[in-house]
């Protein structure tokens, strides 16, 4: 899918700017601090409803603005679609498809499907384990818009979850408490179990694309793996977080050597068995099975939940741990081999979005921001030639010389509040 | 800012539901400039409410005296219970005309953020009311967001004890609303369709 024209609209620097885009690479040019990343960002919103730079709205708009304005032609395999996205800071953003009455944001979701990669992303892989859970989510948004309600959902759940465990807290737990937290209890692991299923979907996705897509960005000496550690399932320490195993202690199996990476590139190969990701305790669990197996986790902490007064298992405490070999990627990985698996993630993703929906012209949109700059001229081209393949590319550069020359496109100079060709 | 009355009038009409600044002035301003007469109804009529209406002593519903007209009402289904969050609720389950029994109003819902457990709902009452074995189904319509399920899900637990039969309203009414939002036709079929909890 390509965006054929955006309008932006106090969003972020710009009053208001408006300009076409085509298929094929759109380089936006202009040296740091004119807007470059403003224009990726809101792409960005347009497909996940969320920024990559910040956690909340009220940076979006533009200072002194009251909201801000997205609005796209998304062109699909021929068809059109015109989506307009109002932020307001504190408010229900609204939207708009064709324009039809307004809707609620989340109904657009689906409509543009991007993949961004960005600076920020070196936190996939060195940040903390909130940055990995939001990757593996937002894919499966991505993936399954209706699981924006299931991500909601069990937010919400938790919150009233944790403010139960807190008013519990200080041995005023009583029998009300008691009683009501079974109920909490009983939502919790619906909720989550949901979660959970869908997550595990995602990472059975990533699997047979993380170790090829890093093989593929380096010389191939490491294989890249990762697995996915449940509080659900995992033994608590005392601080209610779960020991990291190192690879090794995984079944061989589980190890994949690079060459094998290689020849899983076959696309008609059977490549699932390889499993890059792996989630131990949880495979082949079903919906049932993961909630009851989250409230045996949750009976099992009762005492330290209500002494601590927070929620201590289930999805928003498991981690993502990532491998290079045997090592733990975190810590131990190197400047390059922390961009390089970044860079791995984030195509995984590519290919997993392009998977779902092979059909022509329905390809995600790729945005790179600021990438090249950060890497040396054998990763820029090898990165250049996989992106080639996407319909539509979008990338920034202060420097336009930092851009591969074999991506070719147009050039968009980006001076502060425009945009121009 | 207003001078005086018309602030705290602003003030005021500010602090009802659903009323933002802006609307809350609108309304100041209409009322300033409105019928004096029309305006001494308005003042009256809330006079009237907070002098006279209650909470009826069996259901907590809203009444003029001790009890509601729904429960001094012979006709009505004595062995149905329907439990709802609100007043409102009430008024909304009584325009679909599909049931005939009578209700207990909890006051709201469970919900530990804004502090309110159990023990802040009529829920005793209600157990009390239970004692009398007339009662043999009790259907939940609690809103059908994640407090109202949570409250069901609550009273499901405490009930299953006492072998009465509990239903909760069918799904296909838009999960995270209001149960007083929902049109006729759809919370109709829901009561039709009501699912059984336990019994
Ligand atoms: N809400 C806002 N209102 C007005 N201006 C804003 C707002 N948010 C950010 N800006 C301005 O936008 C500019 C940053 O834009 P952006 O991050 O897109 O720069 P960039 O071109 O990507 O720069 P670099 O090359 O350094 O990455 C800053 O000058 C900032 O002051
Ligand atoms: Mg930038
Ligand atoms: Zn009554």
């Amino acid at each position: 899918m390509y965006i054929s024209h955006l309008s932006l609209t106090d969003f972020r620097s710009y009053a208001q700017a408006d300009f076409e885009l085509g298929p094929g690479t759109t380089v936006f040019v202009g040296s740091n601090g004119v807007g470059k990343t403003n224009i990726a960002e809101a792409i960005g919103y347009l497909a996940s409803l969320s920024s990559h730079r910040v956690s909340t709205d009220a940076p979006l708009i533009r200072f002194g603005a009251e909201r801000a304005l997205v609005r796209a032609r998304v062109a699909r395999g021929g068809q059109a679609t015109a989506v307009e996205l109002e932020i307001t800071a504190g408010k229900a953003n609204r939207a708009r498809i064709n324009r039809a009455n307004p809707v609620r944001a989340r109904d657009i979701l689906g409509i543009v499907r991007t993949v961004l990669f960005a600076p920020e992303d070196l936190a996939l892989v060195k940040g903390d384990p909130a940055n990995r859970r939001r990757f593996l989510d937002d894919l499966m948004v991505a993936l399954r818009p209706h699981h924006a309600a299931t991500r909601g959902d069990y937010e919400r759940v938790l919150k009233q979850r944790n403010a139960l465990l807190k008013s519990a807290r200080s041995g005023r737990y009583t029998a009300a408490h008691e009683s009501t937290l079974e109920v909490w209890d009983q939502h919790l692991a619906q909720a989550g179990a949901r979660l959970l299923r869908g997550r595990l979907d995602v990472l059975e996705l990533l699997s047979a694309h993380l170790g090829t897509e890093y093989a593929g960005l380096t010389d191939g000496s490491k294989a890249a793996t990762a697995r996915y550690r449940c509080t659900v399932v995992e033994e608590l320490d005392d601080d209610g977080g779960t020991a990291a195993l190192p690879a090794t202690a995984l079944p061989p199996s589980a190890i994949p050597s690079a060459s094998q990476d290689r020849d899983r590139q076959d696309p008609a190969g059977g490549t699932r068995e390889a499993g890059a990701v792996r989630a131990p305790g949880l495979e082949g669990a079903g919906i049932g099975d993961l909630e009851r197996m989250f409230l045996e986790a949750l009976a099992a902490h009762r005492k330290k939940e209500t002494e601590r007064g927070i929620t201590l298992v289930g999805p928003h405490r498991d981690e993502l741990d990532l491998f290079l070999g045997p090592a733990p990627a975190k810590g131990y990985a190197s400047h390059g081999e922390t961009w390089s698996l970044a860079l791995a993630l984030r195509l995984a993703s590519y290919r997993v979005l392009g998977e779902d929906d092979p059909r022509e012209g329905a390809g995600p949109i790729l945005i790179l921001d600021d990438v090249f700059a950060e890497l040396d001229a054998d990763r820029r081209s090898r990165l250049a030639a996989v992106v080639a393949g996407a319909e539509q590319v979008i990338v920034t550069a202060a420097v336009a010389a930092d851009v591969p020359s074999e991506l070719g496109g147009r050039v968009l100079r980006v001076t502060p509040g425009h945009v121009s060709p | 800012m207003y001078e005086g009355a018309v602030q705290e009038l602003i003030d005021e009409l500010g602090r009802l539901p659903g009323v933002g600044p802006k609307s809350a002035q609108r309304i100041a301003f209409h009322i300033l400039e409105a019928d004096p007469e029309d305006m001494k109804r308005l003042s009256d009529a809330i006079r009237a409410v907070k002098e006279r209406v209650k909470f009826c002593s069996i259901c907590f519903n809203v009444s003029e005296q001790e009890t509601c007209a729904i429960c001094r009402d012979p006709r009505r289904d004595e062995t149905v219970l329907c439990v709802v969050e609100e007043s409102k609720d009430v008024m909304a389950v009584e325009r679909t005309r599909s049931f005939r029994g009578r209700y207990h109003v909890l006051g709201g819902s469970i919900n530990p953020i804004a502090g309110i457990g159990p023990d802040q709902l009529h829920i005793r009452e209600l157990l009390n009311r239970l004692s009398d074995d007339r009662i043999e189904e009790i259907i939940i319509a609690t809103d059908p967001n994640l407090e109202g399920e949570a409250t069901a899900t609550y009273l499901a637990r405490m009930l299953k004890t006492i072998g009465i039969k509990v239903t909760r309203l069918a799904s296909g009414l838009p999960v995270g609303g209001d149960l007083e939002y929902a049109d006729e036709v759809t919370l109709g079929r829901a009561f039709e369709g009501r699912r059984s909890l336990i019994g």
